[in-house]
């Protein structure tokens, strides 16, 4: 009676059809909104982006850049770059790639109207070609980060792409690009497919066919995985982690993540909103001001607790605000330890023997674990005597008024390719004329990082530059200019024998996903 | 009867107005959208040119009335997330979500009805306790937990349809539609059983508690006496009575499914407008939360007209008057 029930619903309802051997299928963790490369920056559109069309620098596994199209690269003088192509690259339809398609690429990118690659080029006071293979561009000042700016920036045909809309590149009319995939049809929250290009100057990639599943659920992602719909599913949750290793079906890729979470601590004001003693009544100073109290309170967190038991070992302690592979990240800094007897004297020292009392906010869909790390932490400040309220909220309500600059002590998550670039925009001082702190909700303000970051982004010499970002980063990390928590470790799960050259920017590329 | 139609819509523009203005204002008060939509790296210039780009920099009453003018020549705005237009965005995930909530609907009529009668002209049998206390479960469950379940058992343990996403599209009169192929119908049941079982729960009580009404009154006492056989009473007089509050309650219902099927969209990763109404909150992409709600008023107003038509061709008692203007 079973076997007859059973084949009843197997001849109703067959098994999904059985995929092609060279077929993979990718469930994603978040929506693409647009498969206009110059359109709308965020990961899932560039993670799309990097099949479809390639960059002039692109980035490795550890984040550091690499050749792309251009091969390679120099600083003519201190204000000119000149960029040498590759010259075997076709595109999509043929033809082949030439200065005159990058110099458009530029162009467009910095005109598309709402377009947010604008950032990208603006420094590119002038954009030439000295012939078809060579480009120049030039900045108003020196600025050593043309190279990384130019990887956020997708070449596109000029011949495909000459007035297109982001509607065009939606239905595929001018998804032509030099990347290892041809776009093969995007269906608005649920698919992007591609298709091979067997062309590719990089190597033709193994897969004939990948099917981006867009799948932001965690559970039906992960649902999807194991009923066999997908073959590699990226952002796992945590407590799935330890059930996915046991199964014997599925293997694991890991690498730690460039994105970093920290908390900034209300430097920048005499009185903090947030920060009162511990009957409520506000406080004539701001304990946040004194560097003994922000290390004192980075004493108090035990970061090898969160790790193991908040984020199931998916995180390791950070001492940087720049993971381990990233450029400018400072190996000498070592995690501050847990040390609840030495958190206390130093509060004791700066005058608060009984500690005070403050409000943490959070974000409670951000970050992996975002509120239950607050909560944790806000125990943890209260053994210390600091008693600490946490208030989480979603993401659009928390940014808007954390860049307003309401919060006192706020938790953020970071991801940079360069230790100089997040220095600039989480602890420089803030500055609208020359783009820096625009994230520094700590008001952090030290001459001297700033004056170092000055230079580095004058040096066009990158080990010279390292030096210099290491060093700054060392200066605000002595100061405690934000309290850093842990690196997160991005993870992927996929069906054997599947295997993922996994990445610290945390894209995932179908054409470094291979059979072991 | 043109009257009566022509008047409901002027309501329903009324309704759309307000509703853009508390809307507007709603998600004005959250924050200002590019702190979350722009890219991390970005400067204050780069903040500064992309608000002016997109109007943000005006005062709030300033970006209202550009909003209004360019709703009147049927443009509710380009979405900021999406760049491009809010209402071809919407339009475009429309027929999915009609697709999973009309089967749904379905589902729920043709099993609920029968159902329903059985249980309420045997209300003491074995098979119409099952089916009460089935239905208890249908609504009191909740629809995340029931499709998750659904998930592990169908897909994950036995393997018989697939856990997510719709099946390939086939052009009916230009409306991309899925239930017409095998593997469109695979993808399509679970998700429509999800959605359908808190309807086909209600459907059930009603139609159960209207048959047990039903059959202690007159006229099927009547029609009983006449020598009606007991499936023409059941199948048409009783039936054609319980009718009318189950059409009222599915119609009301049906637009609840469209608008609301996120919770059952997001768990099966169904690509319908539901889940582009929460995407658009997430990151305070006014135009389309703006569009998506005048598009939903819209609906719901086009639905309770179809109702009201309903019941005259059910209920020739009922006519629809304008406040007794006709005799």
């Amino acid at each position: 009676m079973k076997a007859l029930l059973l084949g009843i619903a197997l001849a109703v309802f067959p098994a999904p059809a059985v995929l092609q051997a060279a077929d993979l299928r990718i469930g994603m963790a978040a929506d693409v909104t647009s498969m206009d490369p110059h359109a709308v920056n965020i990961t899932p559109n560039n993670n799309i982006g990097w099949h479809v069309f390639d960059a002039l620098v692109h980035v490795d596994a550890d984040a550091r850049i690499v050749p792309g199209l251009a091969a390679s690269w120099k600083a003519v003088d201190p204000t000119t770059w000149e960029f040498r192509l590759r010259r075997d690259v076709r595109f999509h339809d043929g033809s082949p790639l030439s200065a005159d398609d990058v110099l458009f690429s530029i162009q467009r990118a910095g005109k598309l109207p709402n377009g947010q690659y604008a950032s990208f080029v603006q420094r590119l006071t002038e954009r030439t070609a000295v012939d078809p293979y060579t480009i120049r561009v030039k900045t108003a000042t020196p600025y050593a980060m043309v190279p990384y700016d130019l990887n956020s920036i997708f070449i596109v045909s000029k011949k495909a792409a000459a007035n297109a809309s982001t509607e065009d590149f939606n239905s595929g009319k001018a998804m032509v690009g030099t990347g290892p995939f041809r776009f093969a049809r995007f269906a608005r929250a649920d698919r992007v497919e591609l298709q091979r290009n067997p062309g590719y100057w990089g190597g033709a990639p193994v897969w004939d066919r990948v099917i981006f599943r867009i799948i932001p659920s965690d559970p039906a992602r992960i649902a999807a995985l194991l009923a066999g719909d997908v073959d590699v599913i990226e952002n796992i949750p945590t407590p799935d982690l330890a059930k996915l290793k046991l199964d014997k079906r599925f293997g694991l890729s890991q690498k730690v993540s460039w994105r970093t979470l920290f908390f900034h601590l209300d430097q920048g004001r005499e009185r903090s909103p947030f920060v009162m003693d511990k009957s409520g009544k506000p406080l004539d100073r701001n304990p946040l001001r004194d560097a003994r109290v922000r290390l004192a309170i980075s004493k108090a967190i035990d970061r090898q607790a969160i790790v193991q038991r908040v984020m199931d070992n998916a995180a390791i302690p950070a001492s940087n605000i720049v993971s381990p592979p990233v450029f400018g990240h400072v190996a000498a800094l070592k995690p501050e330890g847990y040390d609840l007897p030495g958190a206390k004297k130093l509060l004791a020292e700066a005058g608060y023997p009984n500690g005070f009392s403050l409000t943490l906010h959070a974000p409670n869909n951000r970050y992996v674990n975002d509120e239950r790390i607050a909560q944790v932490v806000a125990q943890m400040l209260a053994r210390a005597g600091i008693q600490a309220r946490v208030e989480a909220m979603p993401i659009n309500a928390y940014l808007p008024r954390a860049r307003a600059g309401e919060f006192s002590f706020a938790m953020l998550g970071w991801g940079s390719f360069s230790g100089d670039l997040a220095l600039r925009a989480l602890l420089a001082t803030p500055s609208a004329e020359k783009g820096y702190g625009a994230w520094n909700w700590s008001r952090y303000s030290n001459p001297k990082l700033d004056g170092l970051l000055d230079q580095a982004f004058a040096s066009v010499d990158e080990k010279k530059r390292e030096a210099i970002a290491r060093e700054a980063a060392t200066i605000a990390l002595k100061d405690v200019g934000v309290v850093t928590l842990h690196h997160q470790i991005a993870v992927w799960a996929l069906k054997r024998p599947l295997a993922y050259a996994a990445r610290t920017d945390e894209y995932t590329f179908a054409h470094h996903i291979r059979p072991q | 009867m043109a009257a009566y139609v022509l008047r409901r819509l002027g309501q329903a523009a009324l309704v759309v107005l307000v509703m853009s203005v508390l809307v507007f204002a709603g998600v004005y008060a959250i924050g200002n959208p590019l702190d979350i939509l722009i890219h991390p790296e970005a400067t204050q210039q780069d903040i500064a040119r992309l608000s002016a780009s997109l109007g943000l920099d005006r005062p709030v009453w300033e970006q209202y009335f550009v909003f209004l003018g360019q709703a009147l020549t049927g443009n509710l705005g380009t979405s900021f997330a999406f760049n491009v237009p809010a209402i071809p965005l919407i339009l475009e995930r429309l027929p999915a979500t009609l697709e999973l909530a009309v089967a749904a609907t379905a589902i729920a009529v043709l099993l609920g009805i029968p159902l329903g009668l059985w249980a309420g002209l045997k209300p003491d049998s074995v098979a119409g306790r099952t089916i009460m206390a089935g239905s208890i479960l249908g609504f009191s469950l909740p629809t995340f937990w029931v499709g998750l379940v659904l998930i592990m058992t169908f897909s994950v343990e036995l393997g018989w349809l697939p856990a997510s996403g719709r099946g390939p599209t086939l052009d009916v009169l230009g409306i991309p539609v899925s239930f017409l192929t095998l593997e469109g119908l695979q993808h399509l049941a679970l998700p429509a059983i999800n959605l359908a079982l808190f309807k086909l729960g209600l459907v059930i009580r009603l139609v159960r508690g209207g048959t047990r009404e039903a059959m202690m009154l007159d006229y099927v006492r009547f029609a009983r006496a006449k020598g009606l056989s007991e499936p023409r009473v059941v199948g048409v007089h009783v039936l054609r009575n319980i009718l009318i509050p189950v059409v009222t309650v599915v119609g009301l219902e049906f637009g609840s499914l469209i608008a609301f099927a996120v919770v059952t969209e997001t768990i099966f990763a169904w690509p319908g407008m539901g889940k582009l109404l929460i995407d658009s909150i997430n990151v305070l992409d006014r135009p389309v939360i703006v569009a998506y709600l005048c598009i939903t008023v819209l609906v719901f107003v086009l639905i309770n007209l179809v109702v009201d038509l309903l019941y005259a061709l059910l209920d020739p008692r009922v006519r629809l008057a304008a406040a007794g203007a006709e005799a």
